[in-house]
């Protein structure tokens, strides 16, 4: 399967904002942030349809996350996951002790994962807790 | 209620003139009064007793003192005492946090301190941390200086228009009189410019420092508020600016005070001692506080303190905004600026003072200088303009010099350049050295006058409340001078409103402070209030009704001085 | 018959507008209508009536599904939890107000405890910048009535400060600035084209991670200086032209957020916009502000700044305050293993900690408190529902300029539920007790 190398950042939007407001065990709040923004250029690369599932891999972790054309782009290489669970399954923690986790620009893998859900926040954060696989 | 008479002791009053008489002093129900029948005894037998000291200028709570905290994390290096008892942790130098600054000027016998500038629109903020600060009964002086209602009703001459919106800011910040600093200047900076001369106008305004000084004064007394305007005047800090502050002390010349406070004086200069200064640049800086203590001494309307430099590293902050930054491209360490809007600025800098530097050595001796020329102490207050000049910490030391000339000329030879100080001033020349009756003026019975507060504080007549300091000093011995800073670094006991804070040199209680503020009562003035509304509305981003600081969790224990300035 | 509450705060982001209105009905418990606020805001206030609200604490049960309890089985549990550990991480602060904040830092005291709040994945490395270099700052009305050149650097105020331009930075018409957004050019400097950039004048489509690069090149193209042909993805004519505008105005202002504190340069990214902004001052009027995210976030920073001495992460384990960001940070905690108990409040880590931090939560004793259910409250071991402080209760927050602003109460909480702040009082009497201090 073609997988794609992509430049992971992370920030807020505002359906994050109102979907966190509206309560993160909510459906809207995997909507709002359990997707990855794609670059057009991204996604011929990558050989999946919009609005399917792909899984984002890190030196730090893994997610299933649902594939969207970018919102505010174009950013060819970018690939952008609002802040969240899913984003924080996959950035780097290392604080190079400065206290700040390295939210923005981890390198990443992306694969179609068609086949794979997308979790619940709330869910997806109960499952690394316990150490389950994501 | 709680009786005490502390007996036995050496007592110095100015305000009853007792200069060092063995005197008892009772206290009851939280005031002095004349005898009490079962009062807790306190020997004070070979010690020195006077009112609660007075600080009638210090920066040590609020937006800039915060920011100078926050950012100068060294400022707590190896200075923490942690937790004990009912005792909050404590933390910082130059800059303490404000359960340090509480405990440090009980433990000096200070009972109420004075926040000097407080920026309007963060009035909750100062609150807060007065709020925070235990034991020191506190007020804040509101900037109006570089105002826009101000500038705008100065300009066209509005006495009374100015009146009514001093009363309403007072009120709706629970301030306590009214500060002017760098007028004009300060708005000038929201362009990047100045006033350094009284003379300059103030871009757009269009109006002088001049006329915003004369206009606030005519507008104090128009109100008969208990203290005069608070003035830190223009240019502060330059070589040669004495003749800038000439020009600013002149404009009281005339005007009388009106006030049922017993303040005699129109005009109160903050830090004077960073405006005495001579020369054209640094390499030829000399002292000027002779001319500028004589005209002082001559008349008789204005009051001053001092602002004495202490020799330390320190943190700057002050709403000149312009000379923060000026002083920031002088010593290129860090700067932080906070420009507020219609109404002032800040700016924070940390400075040392070095005695390695002849000009440190300078500012040291220009500060005594002004103390030791002045004839009247009672009108020449103690101050560092804590923390510019120094933290208040070192007011013990700053006594030591004034007590003591061989002190000073232990600190001249330690100059490194000490040849250039002495050429550059005149303070090898002075023996005069201060006593405790002039000391109880400069730090008791001055600032209660001045600040109009002289039936509350600042002395030991039955009627006053019950400040009292305790130190272990005999007066009748002889003293190496540094026996004097240690003796006034440590009250053995304090007792405030009637409440024993200190017992045998230790913190027993954190009292219960309470906040000052003046309430002035005009006619009423719908033009003002509209003026007001329309601000709001247009040029502010806070809503009117959102401006007033108003709740017990802001000011659990307000204490209210009416002022009833209606015709 | 409805009423209409004015001048309402709304209790989101650092933005603290306090413009809202709030519809309430007859009786004083329902909200009607919000007017005024943004989609966010208006989402916050309408989701406190949910109905499906917790409004009693909740364990966590063996098999990890949750049991009401009481809040004095609530209070209890938190209590013998702060008196029993060596070193609690006391983490969020951030949503509530000032006065909560106070009585959880005596908690921390007397119990050896670190205080952290959320600008330590939001603006910690902006707070270690301006302890090396200050930053000229301003309130955001001198922005609105003076300010002409408008500079957006790694933020995107569309989406996180949704009224922000149009209460302060691009469109009021000001007392200086008569023609509103007429009166401003405006620079957005992002690796994306955001929603924000649409709105500029001038944009900057900066390689992403090579901001430290862009700012130290404009502050050599200020003085003219060589730069070479490309610097971070942009042409160096764009940057001497930036810098010439920027010179060109009469006060400006940098506004930055997460692009620049988060990616890994991380504070040198904000040292070196200060020291651009710093460096601006030589030829113009120009100040710099973070853009706060949390509405009270400043607030914790400025009591914790008074009554400690430090911002955030503030370790009190030894009885006074330490600070050392990499070390008292809550990340690192966690990660290393450093702290035996955690007390969330007014944030959600659970939601934004990177995962291996959040897994750290999970397995020690924990309480949440949290009026919402969140990835935080549903991994520790107690949940602790409390009022929405700005809707339920007011208290004092600090806007992103450091403003106080008194936020309001509009409607009453839940029957029996309690405050932040009354909670924590129950808490620091029990913790009190068992400590044997007064």
């Amino acid at each position: 399967m073609p997988k794609i190398q992509l430049n992971l950042i992370t920030g807020r939007t505002i359906q994050q904002g109102v979907a966190i407001e509206g309560g993160k065990e909510k459906p809207r709040y995997r909507e709002a942030c359990g997707i990855i923004e794609l670059d057009p250029s991204d996604f011929e690369k990558l050989g999946a349809w919009r609005n399917t599932n792909v899984r984002v891999t890190s030196a730090h972790g893994s997610v299933v996350v649902k594939a969207i054309d970018a919102t505010q782009g174009p950013h060819p290489g970018l690939g952008w996951i609002p802040m969240g669970p899913w984003a924080n399954s996959v950035v780097n923690p290392n604080t190079y002790s400065t206290g700040m986790p390295t939210f923005k620009g981890t390198p990443v893998e992306v694969e179609p994962a068609s086949n794979e859900p997308v979790l619940l926040g709330i869910e997806l954060v109960q499952r690394y807790c316990r150490g389950d696989k994501k | 209620m709680s009786e005490y008479l502390i007996k036995n002791g050496f007592v110095f009053d100015p305000t009853q003139k007792i200069n060092g008489d063995v005197k008892d002093v009772a206290i009851q129900d939280g005031k002095i009064v004349d005898k009490v029948a079962k009062p807790k005894v306190i020997d004070a037998k070979g010690m020195t007793v006077m009112a609660g000291a007075l600080d009638i200028h210090a920066h040590v709570a609020g937006p800039k003192v915060n920011i100078g905290r926050i950012f100068r994390p060294e400022d707590k290096l190896f200075n923490e005492t942690p937790r004990k008892g009912m005792m909050r942790s404590e933390g910082g130098f130059s800059i303490p946090t404000t359960y340090r600054t509480g405990y440090a000027y009980a433990r000096m016998g200070y009972t109420t301190v004075m926040e000097a500038a407080m920026p309007p629109l963060f009035a909750r903020h100062v609150h807060e941390e007065i709020r925070d600060t235990p034991i020191i009964d506190e007020g804040a002086y509101p900037v109006f200086g570089n105002n826009w209602f101000v500038l705008e009703y100065l300009k066209n001459r509005e006495i009374e228009n100015t009146a009514a919106y001093i009363a309403w800011l007072l009120r709706v910040t629970r301030g306590f009189a009214v500060k002017l600093v760098n007028p004009g200047g300060t708005e000038a900076w929201g362009w990047g410019l100045n006033c350094l001369q009284v003379t300059d106008p103030v871009p757009y305004f269009d109006i002088t420092p001049e006329e915003i000084i004369k206009g606030l004064i005519e507008a104090n007394e128009y109100l008969g508020l208990p203290h005069s305007i608070h003035l830190h005047g223009n240019n502060l800090g330059n070589p040669g600016n004495y003749t800038t502050t000439l020009d600013t002390l002149k404009l009281a010349e005339g005007y009388k005070a009106k006030n049922n406070f017993g303040r005699d004086v129109v005009m109160h200069h903050t830090h004077i001692q960073f405006h005495s200064y001579g020369g054209t640049k640094w390499a030829d800086f000399e002292s000027k506080a002779k001319e500028v203590a004589d005209y002082v001494n001559r008349q008789k309307n204005i009051s001053i303190d001092v602002g004495f430099v202490t020799l330390d590293e320190t943190t700057t902050m002050t709403a000149d905004g312009p000379f923060e930054h000026h002083l920031t491209e002088l010593n290129h360490l860090k700067w932080a600026n906070a420009d507020v809007e219609l109404e002032t600025a800040a700016g924070v800098v940390p400075y040392i003072y070095s005695p390695d530097i002849f000009v440190s050595g300078v500012q040291w001796a220009v500060g005594l200088e002004i103390a030791l020329f002045s004839k009247d102490m009672m009108r020449c207050h103690l101050t560092t303009d804590h923390p510019n000049a120094g933290p208040f910490t070192r007011y013990p030391r700053v006594l030591k010099w004034l007590m003591s000339q061989k002190a000073r000329d232990e600190q001249i030879k330690a100059f490194k350049a000490s040849d250039k100080v002495v050429s550059q001033s005149q303070i090898a020349e002075i023996d005069r050295e201060l006593t405790l009756f002039e000391v109880a003026q400069m730090t008791r019975a001055g600032p209660a006058k001045v600040l109009g507060l002289s039936h509350m504080y600042g002395g030991l007549k039955p009627g006053l409340d019950a400040d009292v300091a305790v130190y272990d000093f005999n007066p009748e011995k002889e003293h190496k001078p540094d026996e004097i800073e240690k003796a006034f670094s440590h009250v053995k006991f304090l007792w405030k409103t009637g409440t024993p804070i200190i017992t045998d040199g230790e913190i027993i209680s954190h009292g219960n402070k309470r906040t000052l503020w003046v309430n002035p009562k005009v006619n009423e003035n719908p033009q003002v209030m509209r003026d007001i509304h329309d601000k709001f509305l247009k040029f502010y981003t806070v809503t009117e009704k959102n401006y007033e600081v108003t709740g017990k969790h802001f000011i659990p224990n307000p204490f209210v001085i009416e002022v009833d300035a209606t015709r | 018959m409805t009423k209409t509450i004015t001048d309402v705060i709304c209790p989101f982001c650092g933005t603290l507008c306090d413009d809202i209105e709030v519809v309430v009905s007859d009786d004083g418990k329902k909200i009607v209508e919000v007017m005024n606020a943004c989609a966010i805001g208006y989402e916050k206030f309408h989701h406190s009536q949910a109905t499906d609200r917790a409004t009693r604490p909740r364990m966590q049960q063996a098999d990890g599904s949750y049991k009401e309890v009481s809040y004095d089985e609530a209070v209890e549990y938190t209590a013998q939890m702060f008196a029993k550990s060596k070193k609690t991480l006391m983490y969020g602060w951030s949503s509530t107000n000032c006065e909560a904040q106070s009585v959880g830092h005596e908690i921390a005291e007397i119990c050896g405890s670190v205080v952290d709040n959320t600008a330590t994945v939001c603006h910690g490395t902006t707070l270690i910048a301006v302890q090396d270099v200050g930053i000229p700052s301003c309130t955001l009305g001198e922005i609105k009535n003076r300010a002409d050149r408008i500079l957006f650097w790694g933020c995107n105020p569309a989406h996180a400060h949704p009224r922000h331009m149009s209460r302060y930075s691009i469109f009021p018409r000001g007392f200086f600035t008569g023609k509103g957004q007429h009166s401003r050019k405006v620079v957005v400097v992002d690796p994306r084209p955001t929603d924000t950039s649409k709105m500029a004048d001038y944009y900057f489509q900066v390689e992403q991670g090579r901001d430290y690069e862009l700012l130290q090149a404009f502050r050599a193209a200020l003085k003219h200086e060589w730069l070479p042909d490309v610097v971070a993805g942009i042409p160096k004519e764009r940057i001497y032209e930036g810098a010439d505008m920027l010179k060109a105005g009469r006060f400006g202002i940098i506004f930055f957020g997460m692009g620049v504190t988060q990616t890994l340069s991380k504070n040198h990214n904000i040292d070196a916009a200060i020291m651009l902004t710093k460096d601006l001052n030589e030829y113009t009027k120009f100040n710099i502000m973070p853009m706060r995210g949390h509405y009270n976030v400043t607030g914790s920073g400025e009591v914790l700044g008074w009554q400690f001495g430090f911002p955030y992460a503030v370790d009190i384990s030894r009885g006074f305050a330490r600070y050392n960001p990499g070390d008292t940070t809550s990340n690192d905690l966690l990660m290393r293993g450093d702290v035996d108990s955690v007390f969330v409040i007014a944030s959600d880590p659970g939601a934004h900690f990177p995962w291996t931090s959040v897994k750290k939560i999970s397995e020690l004793p924990s309480v949440a408190v949290d009026p919402h259910f969140t990835p935080t409250t549903e991994i520790c071991k107690l949940h602790v529902p409390v009022a929405f402080v700005g809707i339920e209760v007011g208290g004092n927050a600090y806007r992103m300029d450091n403003v106080p602003i008194d936020t309001r109460k509009v409607v009453d909480p839940p029957e029996g539920m309690l405050t932040d702040e009354q909670f924590l009082e129950k808490v620091l009497h029990r913790v009190k007790e068992l400590k044997g201090v007064h």
